[in-house]
């Protein structure tokens, strides 16, 4: 009960606190401290499975714990970076950033807790009303057009998940039951639900949240976002608030599951999938903004995902590896990016080559985060995107495989180009130098990211790779 | 469920097409309030038995749809001193084509949905997707930030219309939740409209169009 309690209200209440503390000096170091003492509680919690409260609306189980420690790992190296990072910007305000920040924290323990389809919504909607303002840190004409399509665009999806969660609910009133939207119960009572209803529900919801995850074709949010975001905002945008969105349609999945309704869900998916990483390969060649591409990467990682659980059976497990490999991928990659765009002020190929000159570690990470991206081995990508490939090969779908390989291909040439294009050559001459460079603080985090990286291509400790088995099997028996 | 809330539910749906028809920003701001406290009766009427839950949760429909959020979209029109949507992407006569349209889809779609014995016959499902229907309209088509967020109200109405069929599911406490949510989202949207004002010198989004893959 407590624990459940701490895990939301620790960054809660350290988020009021750097709204009411009056140092701007000091107050980026409450992220480390916040993020620090949360995966220390997410840690005491890992183990037990009997963190829950408020009568089981808040349970933390198996695909909640993978959601959990992805977000924590990926917040607390971020909070590493940030106060070197918020220094460098010392003439913007970073009151609303940090508070903004550890609410973001606090909802996604929320968000993995929550069994309740309504406190699902909820916590869904605040981390994103949460993570506006953070769109809008530097305070320029081109953030202020990322951050509005931000909030439109998100706000539609999240209407209309609430509209498929109320179709979910009616599925249950329909089928005679009672009143209850927990999804232990929706899943224990799952065959009596009205499929008419159910479909049309699932339908919403995945769009829905499907547009938070930033699934084409409701994507077009995502580039802007992204591209204008700091670095450690893209991290947290596309590891975490992304994996939300991507938790509450695997809790729909369930549903659909039990109720025997799979087959329509796992169409959806694989369609929606192929078309993500379809239309993201289709942007990232010859794109000349590196931060757009990353965010173009990120769709076609959130396609990956709905494709594996689309697919099912041993790619279900493939998913779920892969959802912690992106997240911790893409740190190092916005991380990188963010290094890169202060050393040279600029994020087109057109303005930037030579980073691994000018800032020899920053480029390296970089590079080799494409290469972990893209699915080449020793990196942990490599293996749940094989995962994933083998279970479509060994379930009959061919075509889904090939599609797969063919779109993985395309990304990896594409991607390719652009960060060959910033990492090599000279720094041009004729634009100004910037007297930024590698130091610890920036380096240190991506650095750890990559390292958790290649280990989980390599080993797979035990204990998680239980976790992941967990999950799959409550996803679907039997995988 | 009462017999009041079906002809609640058309005067709902005239509304709507009130939106879809005006070029007067006024106008449509009025429309989204009538509607917001349209709804709050809807809530009242939507319950076999009036609780104090109920009351309290229909005055903060009406407060916060009906008062509060047309009040700041009023204030965001007057300090933007703009009047009327200009040239929007979908005209006017054309976006009432649409609506009507839309409205009969969902009449139709909303046939083929089965419902509980106790709400056959009654119009929510049809109005409820009308009107989200009508607020992707005026978000999508139009281009002045006021009336995208007008328009999202609106979608956000048509949600509301559906939880009707759960009043009796649904706890207070989601409810309570999903008003708040949408109290803070607009206070967001009305912080965003207040800054595009000041970079722009104007709240219309087209303006808006520096991020663009070349």
């Amino acid at each position: 009960m407590g624990l459940a309690f701490a895990l939301v209200l620790w960054p809660l209440g350290l988020a009021a606190a750097a709204f009411l503390l009056p140092s701007a000096r000091w107050r980026p170091w409450l992220l480390p401290l916040g993020g620090g003492v949360r995966l220390a509680l997410t840690a005491a919690a890992l183990p037990r499975s009997d963190v829950a409260a408020l009568s089981g609306w808040m349970q933390l189980d198996a695909l909640g714990k993978v959601l959990l420690l992805l977000v924590d790992v990926l917040f607390f190296v971020c909070a590493l970076y940030a106060p070197a990072y918020l220094k460098l910007r010392a003439s913007r305000d970073n009151r609303t950033f940090c508070a903004c920040l550890l609410v973001f924290l606090g909802t996604s323990a929320v968000v993995a807790q929550a069994h309740h389809l309504g406190l699902l919504w909820v916590a869904i909607e605040t981390s994103v009303l949460a993570s506006a303002p953070l769109l809008y840190f530097d305070r320029n004409t081109r953030s202020l057009e990322a951050t509005w399509k931000y909030l439109l665009i998100g706000s539609v999806g999240i209407a209309l998940a609430l509209l498929g969660s109320f179709f979910l609910a009616y599925s249950a009133v329909h089928g005679g039951l009672g009143s209850s939207l927990l999804v232990e119960d929706l899943v224990r009572d799952a065959p009596k639900l009205s499929p008419a209803w159910l479909h049309a529900a699932f339908i919403f919801l995945f769009v829905g949240y499907g547009t938070k995850m930033g699934l084409a074709p409701m994507h077009t949010w995502k580039p802007d976002a992204y591209g204008e975001a700091p670095g450690l905002v893209g991290t947290l945008l596309a590891g975490g608030l992304t994996g939300c969105a991507f938790l509450a349609v695997l809790r729909f999945f369930q549903i659909c599951q039990a109720a025997g309704q799979a087959a329509f869900a796992r169409q959806m998916m694989i369609a929606v999938g192929l078309l993500s990483m379809v239309v993201a390969g289709a942007f990232m060649v010859r794109q000349r903004d590196y931060k757009r591409m990353l965010a173009y990467s990120s769709v076609e990682h959130m396609g990956i995902l709905v494709l594996g659980v689309g697919v099912g059976g041993g790619a279900m497990f493939g998913a779920l590896l892969h959802l912690l490999n992106n997240g911790l991928t893409k740190g190092v990659l916005f991380l990188c990016a963010g290094n890169i765009h202060r050393a040279f002020r600029s994020k087109l190929t057109t303005e930037v080559s030579g980073a691994l000159r000018r800032v020899p570690a920053s480029g390296a990470l970089f590079l080799a985060g494409f290469f972990a991206i893209t699915g080449t081995p020793p990196f942990g990508p490599f293996i749940s995107e094989l995962t994933i490939l083998r279970a479509a090969m060994r379930g009959d779908q061919v075509w889904v495989a090939a599609a797969f390989l063919v779109a993985l291909t395309v990304v990896f040439l594409g991607m390719g180009s652009t960060v060959l294009q910033v990492v090599q050559g000279e720094p041009r001459s004729g634009r100004e130098a910037t007297d930024f460079r590698d130091t610890a603080f920036t380096v240190g985090p991506p650095l750890v990211l990559l390292a958790l990286v290649l280990m989980l291509g390599v080993y797979i400790p035990p204990p998680l790779q239980a976790l992941l088995h967990e999950a799959a099997v409550a996803l679907e028996p039997g995988s | 469920m009462s017999r009041a809330v079906d002809p609640l539910l058309v005067v709902v749906l005239l509304l709507n097409f009130l939106l879809l028809g005006t070029s007067r920003l006024r106008a449509v701001i009025s429309g989204s309030a009538m509607q917001g406290a349209a709804l709050g009766a809807l809530l009242v009427a939507a319950h076999t038995e009036t609780t104090w839950h109920t009351v309290l949760l229909a005055a903060g429909t009406v407060v916060l749809k009906g008062v509060l959020i047309p009040g700041m979209l009023n204030r965001a029109m007057r300090d933007a001193a703009i009047r009327r949507e200009v040239e929007p992407v979908v005209g006017f006569i054309p976006s009432l084509l649409l609506g009507g349209v839309g409205t009969g889809a969902a009449l139709l779609f909303a046939r083929t949905l089965p419902l509980a014995p106790q709400h056959v016959g009654s119009l929510v499902v049809s109005a409820s997707l009308s009107t989200v229907l009508t607020g992707f309209l005026l978000l999508t088509t139009r281009r002045k930030a006021i009336t995208q967020v007008a328009g999202y109200l609106i979608l956000e109405n048509g949600v509301f219309i559906m939880g009707l069929l759960l009043v009796e599911a649904m706890p207070f406490l989601v409810e309570l939740g999903a008003l708040l949510d949408l109290l803070v989202a607009i206070f967001v949207m009305g912080i965003i409209i207040n800054h595009i004002n000041r970079e722009f010198s104007s709240l219309d989004t087209a303006r808006l169009t520096a991020l663009k893959e070349e």
